[in-house]
């Protein structure tokens, strides 16, 4: 009996501000370290970050056990692999907004780069470029992408063409944006000739590019309509297309709209079949149906790669322009965000 | 009194006969958009695969010309994933089980936000301070580890080097693999995770338990995602890479592999004829190889879903 009761019930732990003493005494720890040695602050948060992931373990594996002590060492490289991973965010945004800021300027937004030497010009043209042919790809990509996913989660099923289509739009997924545009100027050369440049080709090879990632987002937007609602408007005798429009649709509505700004968000900045189709130039270009256009990841890409003499002026231009990108694939997320929210179904809770 | 008797099939409406039909046209039209590619590609890639030395950049054939682009892409892409990987998964352990409930919405967003940024972008950044960042850590590596084939040296001064490539890819594929992944971790069941923890399990435990193993194939699918993404990526890898094609396994040198998607992009605006035809059909060798990195993904996925059930 007495053996039974000197089983402790509980082991001992650490205390809850183990990890924040083990921090501080990291940091401290480094700090001495990196001014004996004389590193930087990079070299004082590397060792800081080492000493705390064998400190804390180690007290735990002798304070608790090795189980606990092997579950703090995880909990710290998860964190630790966290931080790594904002680390080039954090830079990349910052650097774009120090570098970019400067060139901002109303000129800059409303001036083309005609007969611009050196100084000045803007990126008007690239901006309506960018525009037009992603809002053609959205007009192509859209209504493909959304009936497709209609058809998959409402009357495909399991047959063949649905299993195959689900298939095939999966690996469309991870289509190169590179081929595509090849894809593009394969297929207009065979009408146009070779050399072809054509802002709708642009607009065809991001359609290639957008219509999967519309598919499989409203296909999983599609698949959460609670099968209740449809199986309750069948009862009422409506019909299965009207079903579809008036409850499945609406119900998905704000996970589709999101689905498909993100696709937006995502194709507005490839770079490499606009490259390719579309071109490059220096003038205003609003047809899609004639000579080449603009667009913004491609001006990008020249301006600093081939800025002109001196060099100064088309890098400064190609940061700026870079932080426009980025504030309209930024809006365009908080948009997606925003409607999703505005738009989605009351559910009670 | 007998019930009703309903005889035959039941009544097509007009209706509901359109919309299926176009919704079924939309599918096959993606099916015919896929076959489109590898069709146009083939014709106009052909004429390169018995083109003359002078339009191969000097090489005998169609094979030597694109094998070495082939090994830049599969050892860009393999760096890439190597880096990509352990991070990803932490990141999307503390999105879906570390972080307080509160935090993990706004931390998920964050990470998506990488995402969002265009790869052009990249390329400027990797161009312009990555690389610039990374020269001190390739002298360093040249010095103490140039025993290692892989940091022989002479280490590149512009630091644009196929492992910075490397690592600016790994940047944009980790919240593809993020993304999938956590959503993952997020469904598994919570019965599980908590009759783990009730067991005593600490939480390491609990996720190599019952997370882990119920998330195996999506993070293998995950992780095929985002070598697609790698083995295709254009832009940054031809901003980044000061390339010049040949087959190395120096990660840090000044001569590096090039990709086949950065060769394309670099030299396709100057390129006239027959070279142009050549670049075509670089891409579909990348668009099969990139179709086969997919295709076995869905296979392991799709077998593993079998065991599952």
């Amino acid at each position: 009996m007495s053996a039974v009761a000197h089983i402790p019930l509980t082991h001992p732990r650490l205390p809850r501000w183990a990890p924040w003493l083990v921090t501080a005494v990291a940091g401290a720890a480094s700090a001495l370290l990196a001014m004996s040695i004389g590193w930087g602050v990079t070299g004082w948060a590397v060792a800081a970050v080492l000493i705390y992931t064998v400190a804390l373990p180690a007290w735990s594996r002798v304070v608790e056990n090795r189980r606990a002590a092997k579950d703090r060492l995880l909990t710290t490289l998860v964190w630790v692999a966290f931080a790594i991973a904002l680390i080039p965010l954090v830079s990349l945004i910052w650097k774009v907004v120090e570098e970019g800021a400067p060139a901002l300027s109303a000129e800059f937004m409303t001036y083309s780069m005609r007969n611009v030497v050196g100084e000045g010009g803007g990126i008007y043209h690239a901006i309506m470029g960018t525009l037009v042919i992603t809002a053609a790809a959205a007009v192509i990509s859209i209504p493909i992408g959304v009936m497709t996913a209609i058809y998959l989660v409402e009357y495909g099923g399991r047959s063949k063409t649905a299993r195959t289509i689900t298939f095939l739009v999966d690996v469309m997924t991870g289509i190169p944006s590179i081929v595509a545009g090849l894809f593009a100027y394969a297929l207009f050369v065979l009408f146009f000739g070779e050399g072809i440049r054509l802002g709708i080709g642009g607009a065809v090879a991001l359609s290639l590019l957008m219509v999967p990632v519309v598919v499989r987002s409203c296909e999983e937007m599609l698949k959460l309509v609670p099968h209740d609602l449809r199986e309750a408007s069948y009862a009422l005798g409506v019909p299965k297309w009207r079903t579809i429009i008036k409850v499945v649709l609406p119900t998905s509505l704000a996970g589709i709209i999101t689905g498909i700004t993100l696709a937006l968000s995502r194709v507005i900045g490839e770079t490499a079949p606009l490259l390719i189709i579309a071109g490059s130039t220096d003038s205003l270009n609003l047809n899609l149906f004639n000579e080449r256009m603009q667009t913004l990841p491609v001006f990008i890409y020249y301006s600093y790669t081939q800025p002109g003499v001196p060099p100064s002026f088309g890098q400064e231009r190609a940061w700026g322009a870079a932080l426009v990108l980025i504030l309209i694939v930024m809006t365009l997320n908080l948009l997606a965000r925003a409607i999703g929210r505005y738009f989605a179904p009351k559910t009670g809770r | 009194m007998s019930a009703p008797v309903m005889a035959g099939k039941p009544k097509q409406r007009r209706g509901d006969l359109v919309f299926s039909g176009a919704a079924k046209t939309a599918g096959l039209l993606i099916l015919v958009a896929l076959a489109g590619v590898a069709i146009f590609l083939t014709i106009e890639g052909a004429p390169a695969f018995n083109a003359p030395p002078s339009a191969l950049g000097g090489k005998a054939n169609f094979l030597a010309y694109v094998w070495p682009f082939v090994f830049g892409t599969l050892l860009a892409a393999f760096i890439a994933l190597v880096i990509a990987t352990p991070l990803a998964l932490g990141v999307a352990l503390v999105i879906s089980h570390y972080a307080p409930r509160r935090l993990s919405k706004s931390l998920g967003y964050v990470i998506d936000l990488l995402a969002a940024v265009p790869s052009v972008v990249y390329g400027l950044w990797g161009i312009g301070f990555l690389g610039l960042e990374l020269v001190p850590v390739y002298e360093w590596l040249e010095q103490h580890a140039g025993w290692i084939p892989f940091f022989a040296g002479p280490a590149s001064s512009t630091g644009r080097t196929i492992l910075t490539a490397g690592i600016v890819l790994a940047i944009m594929v980790l919240p593809i693999i993020t993304a999938i992944t956590r959503e993952i971790f997020a469904q598994t069941p919570t019965l599980q995770q908590e009759a783990a923890l009730a067991l005593g399990a600490t939480r390491w435990e609990m996720i190599r338990l019952a997370v882990l193993p119920y998330s195996r194939s999506g993070i293998v699918s995950a992780v095929m995602l985002g070598l697609g993404r790698a083995l295709g990526e254009t832009m940054a890898v031809a901003m980044v890479l000061s390339a010049s094609g040949v087959v190395t396994f120096n990660l840090i040198g000044t001569v590096n592999p090039s990709t086949i998607a950065a060769n394309t992009v670099l030299q396709f605006p100057e390129s006239t004829g027959l070279k142009v035809n050549a670049l075509i059909a670089s891409g579909l060798v990348l668009f099969v190889i990139t179709f086969a990195v997919n295709f076995a993904a869905r296979a392991i996925v799709a077998r593993s879903e079998k065991g599952l059930k």
